[in-house]
């Protein structure tokens, strides 16, 4: 029930004839660039919603006239990526990878496509860039466990070490200690010599008793100096590089209850390619041999 | 018939007055304090917070202080305690005043919604900072607290109703309209998005009812409109009576507001897919959410048109009124952010900006750009008149406290822009063979110049609210009081 239409004197226009706590309104009509943008609005969602999927219905839903769905885009993006590298991943898996290393166009593609395989696959354990955890050897260095030749990191890879595949790497380091092969003043003994082959000093009555018990127990698989054995997985003790750790605790730890650190069967979980991409990668990271 | 106006502290006299009641103003006052207060607590962690991105070290290496905890605290205590307590509190000033009626239930049902709000804010607070949380966005206080929220909604929604019906006025005015519509949609949309099974009845755990994309859908749509009820209509109803009072001009259009305001209504609603474009949500889905966004457009842009024309023939008072600038800045943000936001909403776009800092930008244009600035205009008029005092202690700190907090809005959503803008496409970028070219971490260091750019923006702002914060309360401890004059509801003689 308007009352009191007055005329506004700064802009002509007549109020609605309402106050409320002092505040009136004015009669101005709505902005027609603002009426005739929100019509456009509308025809345009009126047009898009008939192209797209859009309106439910009681079972299902409209499709839209252009065909589009988001899952008919990626399976299309997905598949004219995998057609893009379809014959360079086809050439990565019959080629030897010193053969590939040659290419300097298919090394482009396995720094590329290695540096993201490599950080969804293996950096969660070897670290970023290879550089190692304690329990996870470094990849970036020339101290390698199971061999750092090509076909070797490649079989590390593919088959992986202490699992349930029929080809995984599998060797055991025996519990000296745990097990009661050696004494706890052998186990002393014989670790004193170990951090001596990498140039720690002891007491040369120790390490004379150390000796003996190291070339009867360990020099087998470990190397009479030490130097490690590829075929058995034995790594070098004369570096100073230790895997978990070379503090004398540690390692009177590790002779006492061994260590069977795993790493699985990547053959099981990635296509050929990409595991022959990730030997590639691995290899070129800096210490392969 | 004349047309008594309520005798206010602008002291106009009742023409005919025929019988006076009281309104209720403590309660007001109490709110209006309250959100000075929590507003200064929701500004302080954010500033924590924006450095502790910056910083990780800041989170102190305490559960209770790591940045998981104290961003639910932030984004509560600013949205729910800072803004809850100006829009719980100006809309009782407003529907009072605007119906020339006392509030209903007076001061009773008055104070329990006060003291039942403020105990809902505290109850969530501890939570959030003890681990106890359902993991919803906006919506994190658990079962227990919900139940207590809902009780002390209704309250409020009886007493602003209430209020309502005893009007003395032939219509119900504008700004009325969108605080209802934003009772009436948040206790909707609260009691949907709540429905959780506890595990017991003496723990805090419970389990949502929904499951799946359906969950996520509800939290969304309750979440987008936590964003157009809450922070939208309910800061649009504040304006529609602020402006036009600090500006002593009629509303630009009453048609304008009817047209848009229903519209906005209808259109918000459907709004919420939008916050789930490329994830589980169907296709059909995602469509109607962008489409309803665009056309949500003009809606919003008609509050921003009836709040900055409303100053037609007064645009002086910008220059003399510090306080009503902050208004008006509001709304010119409150229109860059309805723009932003359907630009966002559109797919292709949203395929960039979807998790990125350019949302958190954005959700800041309008959180510190709206919201906060229409409440700092909003209280800066009403302080004065709700403890009758003739005007601010220092005009100069609302002109300090404008430019440094506008200055740390600039700051924060330029640094936002770049850094969101740039982080989704160093997500996005490819080498030549089709691989990703950048890890996530790459993305993360290279944000961080402007991640300490926001967190100074952010300590600027709060810098502006604590010269805000003082200039208040010397104007409310100032001696200098004008005549000690009830503010009452008068009749209009027949």
């Amino acid at each position: 029930m308007p009352t009191k239409i007055e005329k506004d004197a700064a802009t002509g226009t007549d109020t609605t004839g309402h106050e409320w706590d002092g505040i009136k309104e004015l009669n101005t009509p709505l902005p027609k660039w603002w009426l005739y943008t929100f019509y456009a609005c509308i025809v345009w969602g009126v047009i898009y919603t008939v192209l797209l999927p859009s309106w439910p219905t009681l079972s299902s839903h409209f499709g839209g006239t252009s065909g589009w769905t988001r899952r008919g885009e990626l399976a299309e993006t997905l598949a004219a990526q995998k057609a893009g590298q379809a014959d360079t991943r086809a050439k990565i898996v019959e080629m030897s990878i010193a053969d590939i290393r040659k290419d300097p166009a298919l090394m482009g593609y396995v720094q590329a496509a290695g540096r993201v395989a490599f950080a969804d696959n293996c950096a969660g354990c070897h670290g970023a860039g290879g550089a190692g955890a304690v329990g996870f050897p470094t990849l970036a260095d020339d101290d390698w466990i199971w061999g750092g030749e090509p076909e070797q990191i490649l079989q590390t890879i593919t088959y992986g070490i202490r699992n349930n595949n029929e080809n995984s790497r599998i060797s055991d380091m025996p519990r000296f200690g745990a097990d009661g092969m050696l004494t706890k003043e052998q186990i002393a003994d014989v670790a004193d010599y170990v951090l001596s082959l990498s140039g720690t000093q002891a007491d040369a009555a120790v390490l004379e008793r150390g000796g003996v018990i190291y070339a009867e127990n360990c020099a087998a698989c470990h190397g009479e100096k030490g130097e490690g054995m590829h075929e058995m997985g034995a790594p070098r003790l004369s570096d100073a590089i230790w895997l978990y750790g070379g503090d004398r605790k540690t390692v009177i730890e590790t002779i006492t209850y061994a260590r069977r650190g795993n790493m699985p069967a990547w053959i099981e979980r990635l296509d050929p390619a990409t595991v022959k991409v990730l030997a590639t990668y691995v290899h070129a990271l800096g210490g392969g041999q | 018939m004349a047309v008594a106006s309520a005798i206010g502290a602008q002291g106009m006299v009742a023409a005919r007055p025929v019988t006076t009641e009281t309104y209720y103003e403590d309660v007001v006052r109490a709110f209006i304090v309250a959100a000075m207060f929590w507003g200064i607590a929701a500004f302080a962690v954010g500033v924590l917070i924006a450095f502790q991105l910056a910083f990780p070290a800041l989170n102190m290496g305490l559960e209770w202080t790591t940045f998981g905890r104290l961003r639910p605290l932030h984004t509560s205590a600013a949205i729910f305690a800072f803004g809850g307590s100006a829009l719980i509190g100006s809309s009782l000033y407003v529907v009072q005043r605007t119906c020339r009626a006392p509030l209903f239930g007076g001061r009773y049902l008055g104070w329990f919604v006060f003291l039942g709000y403020q105990l809902f804010i505290v109850m969530a607070a501890t939570g959030y900072l003890l681990g106890i949380t359902q993991g919803k966005e906006y919506a994190e206080p658990e079962w227990y607290v919900d139940l207590w929220l809902t009780i002390v909604w209704v309250a409020y929604l009886i007493a602003f109703a209430g209020t309502l019906f005893k009007r003395r006025e032939p219509h119900i005015y504008v700004a009325n309209w969108f605080y209802l519509a934003f009772i009436i949609t948040i206790a909707m949309l609260h009691i949907v998005n709540n429905v959780t099974i506890p595990v017991s009845f003496t723990g805090t755990k419970s389990y949502i009812a929904w499951a799946g994309v359906q969950d996520a859908m509800i939290q969304w749509w309750y979440g987008h409109n936590a964003v157009g009820f809450f922070l939208t209509a309910g800061f649009l109803g504040m304006m529609y009576y602020f402006i036009p009072k600090a500006a002593e001009r009629p509303v630009y259009s009453y048609r304008l507001s009817i047209v848009h305001f229903w519209a906005l209504i209808f259109l918000y609603i459907w709004a919420g897919p939008h916050h789930l474009h490329y994830t589980a949500l169907p296709d059909w889905t995602q469509t109607l959410g962008m489409v309803m966004s665009v056309v949500l457009w003009m809606p919003s842009w008609g509050g921003m048109i009836n709040g900055i024309m409303t100053l037609s023939g007064a645009w002086d008072k910008l220059r003399t009124d510090p306080g009503l600038r902050f208004s008006v800045t509001a709304v010119g943000f409150y229109g860059m952010s309805t723009f932003e936001g359907p630009v966002m909403s559109v797919k292709a776009v949203n395929g960039l900006s979807h998790y990125t800092d350019w949302t958190i930008g954005h959700v800041h244009s309008g959180a510190l750009g709206w919201v906060a600035f229409i409440c700092f205009g909003m209280m800066y008029y009403i302080v004065p008149v709700l403890w009758r005092k003739k005007g601010l202690y220092s005009k100069a700190l609302v002109e300090w406290h404008f430019w440094t907090a506008t200055l740390g809005i600039v700051l924060y959503i330029t640094a936002m822009w770049v850094s969101g803008i740039m982080q989704g496409l160093m997500w996005r970028a490819y080498d030549e063979y089709g691989f990703l070219q950048y890890s996530f971490v790459e993305t993360v260091a290279a944000m961080h110049p402007y991640y300490v750019i926001r967190g100074t923006g952010g300590l600027l702002f709060l810098t502006g609210a604590l010269f805000m914060a003082y200039n208040l309360f010397r104007t409310i401890r100032s001696a200098e009081s004008i005549e000690p004059q009830a503010a009452v509801a008068s009749v209009a003689a027949e």
